[in-house]
């Protein structure tokens, strides 16, 4: 029946993902009637709580950082063939590489040479949580997918039996670590600018945010301008032709993994060097996730995930701001969104492609319809 | 060890392995056609949802289950639209209805209920009744039956054997019937299964169906028996870990039967040594109790990694179907 269409360029990379967003949105504001608000003027509300103020844009970056990590995991694991749902768990192991360096070295190392320790330990763990479902994937040929999941629920496992014993902070009744050393803090956008003197509201936004644009420029750079990403994409089109071209597709997807939960992993700087500034239980809660969103709106390439990420930056804030001003709007209407989002733009991407390509044939007719195939 | 300890484990194993084997079939279903279901979780979380709001506004049981399978099949409806029909990832669309449905049944219980996201209390005529309670009175007075079988196998509602029945009838219908033959032809070679005839897109949506009012009961089940209304977030990775059964089932109705069983008694067990303190001769100390949460999952993953026999998956599983023209 529905044969995957054939659209120009411009239409499958920039007319596709609008009209998807839309669809989505649509829906999005159907919920929103439904439940007895003004799609409009949740809209306007939205859309002034995450850019009306300077501490709005704040937080709105602060959230996109995260979702660049996450969102840029996704593709890169994508590039490679996989499906990597394993964010959220790679974000808390992330997190966690991150807290065992800062808890017992952060009274004697220098902040300039602590933070580094801290970010690598935060990509190695990551690279670590995901390598196990990659190897194997490679090797034994369990699936990553399945894997992936299941390393979500070990490591909360994990982090909370760390959190009820070893990393317990006595006396303490909530689930957290003890804090972290002055020297463990990532300095806030707020001090960094007021170093440069200029003011900004206190916000969550940190450093990391540059540590992300550094990310989505190296993973750009990564994928389309190295013979490493080269062939991770060459394994990702086609294992077997790249086998063939001489490239081992159990190291790409090695390759794939690492990268990617190394990607995740930095969320745990964003979070707990950059906000939090100890260990807690749920302070990935669904960033993971919301990197597979991300990843299929930007269309698996970092030009498409910053602006996508500062999208779902701008729910997220705009979404904390509405659930302040209107009785009733909860936070969850941006995950709904969310879902829907993946829905339309991923599972049911190509359902609008037809009409798109009727729409175009109608406004530009082929000269040549092309060679029959029965 | 005390036979009434024993009962009474038993007891909470059935009653925690419900949802999960009424799960685990549902998935059992749709994988053996082809079709990947990771979007368990949403499609229970939205039923328990429905069985919770319309059983608070009805106070009808039969309504609040009609309204859960109601929405069971319609979540199954738009995975066969996305993923039949359209040739959709099968992965992310369960992604996809595992964010919608855990947004979505918040948003409108907030509005609908003002409860935070909660449904309120449903009154017990809308909850499921224990069956076989005069008879487990009964057998209280027999030594070790009495604890035993009237303590840990009767006096349960009526889903709890409904599933454990289902488990049977599920393997008849796909191992000794044509249509589950067809059925499990459809996930292993739909090339075949057309070249015979047979609509690729009907079977697949005829399972998808069954899988939604599975999930539907699972869902309802949660609300009607287990707690007392619906919670946000409640199936709490539920759905996740009746994947992980059927996997560890080999994607077989009675093997994700036992596994459901295995990891209901390890919740169970969990729950109960909860705090307690390990002896001595195993070094002290509380009992990881998350490292029993932990192990299903772990248990999955040795096995998918060909570490206890192997697993093998539908070979078409996931792979949409195109009609060749």
């Amino acid at each position: 029946m529905s044969r995957p269409v054939e659209l120009p360029r411009w239409m499958d990379l920039g007319l596709l993902p609008l009209v998807n967003l839309a669809l989505a949105l649509g829906v999005c504001a159907v919920v929103v009637a439904v439940v007895g608000l003004d799609p409009l003027q949740v809209l306007t509300l939205l859309v002034k709580g995450a850019f009306g103020s300077q501490a709005g844009i704040g937080y709105t970056l602060y959230y996109a950082t995260t979702f660049v990590f996450t969102g840029l995991a996704v593709a890169v694991a994508f590039h490679g063939g996989l499906f990597n749902i394993g964010g959220e768990g790679q974000a808390m192991m992330g997190g966690l590489g991150c807290a065992l360096v800062a808890l017992p070295l952060g009274d004697h190392l220098p902040a300039a040479l602590l933070l580094p320790l801290m970010v690598l330990a935060a990509m190695a763990a990551g690279a670590l949580w995901a390598a196990v479902p990659g190897a194997l994937q490679a090797w034994r040929g369990s699936h990553v997918v399945i894997t992936t999941i299941m390393f979500n629920f070990i490591a909360s496992a994990l982090l909370a039996w760390l959190l009820v014993g070893v990393l317990k902070q006595p006396g303490n009744m909530t689930l957290e670590s003890g804090p972290f050393a002055e020297a463990a803090h990532l300095p806030g956008m707020h001090q960094v600018l007021g170093w440069l003197g200029i003011a900004w509201p206190r916000t969550p936004l940190n450093l990391s945010v540059l540590l992300a644009l550094a990310a989505a420029v190296g993973v750009a750079l990564f994928l389309w301008r190295s013979r490493a990403g080269y062939e991770l994409r060459a394994v990702g089109f086609s294992p077997d032709a790249a086998h063939y071209g001489g490239v081992r597709p159990r190291g790409q997807v090695m390759v794939a993994m690492v990268i990617s939960g190394a990607l995740a992993g930095l969320v745990g700087i964003n979070e707990l060097a950059g906000v939090q500034h100890r260990l807690l239980l749920d302070y990935v809660v669904g960033a993971g996730f919301t990197g597979i969103a991300v990843s299929l709106i930007g269309r698996n390439h970092p030009l498409g995930i910053v602006p996508a990420a500062l999208l779902f930056g701008a729910l997220y804030q705009g979404g904390a701001e509405l659930a302040f001003e209107i009785p009733g709007f909860s936070r969850d209407m941006v995950t709904t969104l969310q879902g829907l989002i993946v829905l339309f733009s991923g599972a049911m991407a190509q359902v609008a492609a037809p009409a798109l390509a009727r729409l175009h044939g109608w406004w530009r007719p082929r000269a040549t319809p092309g060679a029959a195939h029965g | 060890m005390d036979e009434w300890l024993i009962g009474g484990l038993l007891a909470s194993t059935l009653r925690v392995s419900t949802p999960l084997i009424l799960c685990a079939l549902a998935a059992v279903l749709c994988e053996r056609a082809g079709v990947i279901d990771l979007g368990l979780e949403g499609k229970m979380l939205l039923a328990a949802f429905a069985a919770g709001a319309t059983g608070a506004v009805t106070g009808s049981l039969p309504l609040a289950v009609l309204a859960a399978l109601a929405v069971g099949v319609a979540l199954s409806m738009v995975h066969g639209y996305a993923c039949v029909s359209h040739t959709g990832d099968q992965v992310v669309l369960g992604m996809a209805l595992t964010m919608i449905a855990a947004g979505l049944s918040i948003v409108l219980g907030i509005a609908w209920f003002k409860q935070g996201g909660q449904t309120p209390p449903l009154p017990d005529a809308v909850r499921l009744s224990p069956w076989f309670g005069g008879a487990a009175e009964a057998l209280k007075p027999v030594p070790v039956l009495g604890a035993l079988v009237g303590g840990g196998l009767l006096g349960h509602n009526g889903m709890v054997y409904a599933a454990l029945a289902l488990v049977p009838a599920l393997w008849w219908g796909l191992y000794r019937t044509r249509l589950g033959l067809r059925l499990r032809a459809t996930g292993e070679n739909p090339a075949m299964v057309d070249a015979a005839g047979l609509s690729v897109k009907g079977l697949r949506y005829g399972a998808l169906a069954g899988n939604g009012l599975l999930c539907g009961l699972a869902g309802s089940y949660l609300v009607l028996a287990q707690n007392a209304n619906f919670v946000p977030h409640m199936t709490a990775g539920r759905g996740y870990m009746a994947l992980a059964a059927m996997i560890f089932g080999k994607w077989h109705p009675v093997g994700a039967l036992w596994a459901c069983l295995l990891f209901g008694f390890l919740d169970a067990v969990a729950i109960r040594l909860q705090g307690v303190v390990l002896p001595a001769a195993l070094g002290g100390g509380a009992v990881p109790v998350q490292a029993i949460q932990a192990l299903p999952y772990a248990l999955t993953v040795v096995l998918l990694a060909g570490f206890i026999g192997r697993a093998r998956a539908p070979a078409a599983l996931g792979v949409p179907y195109v009609k060749e023209r």
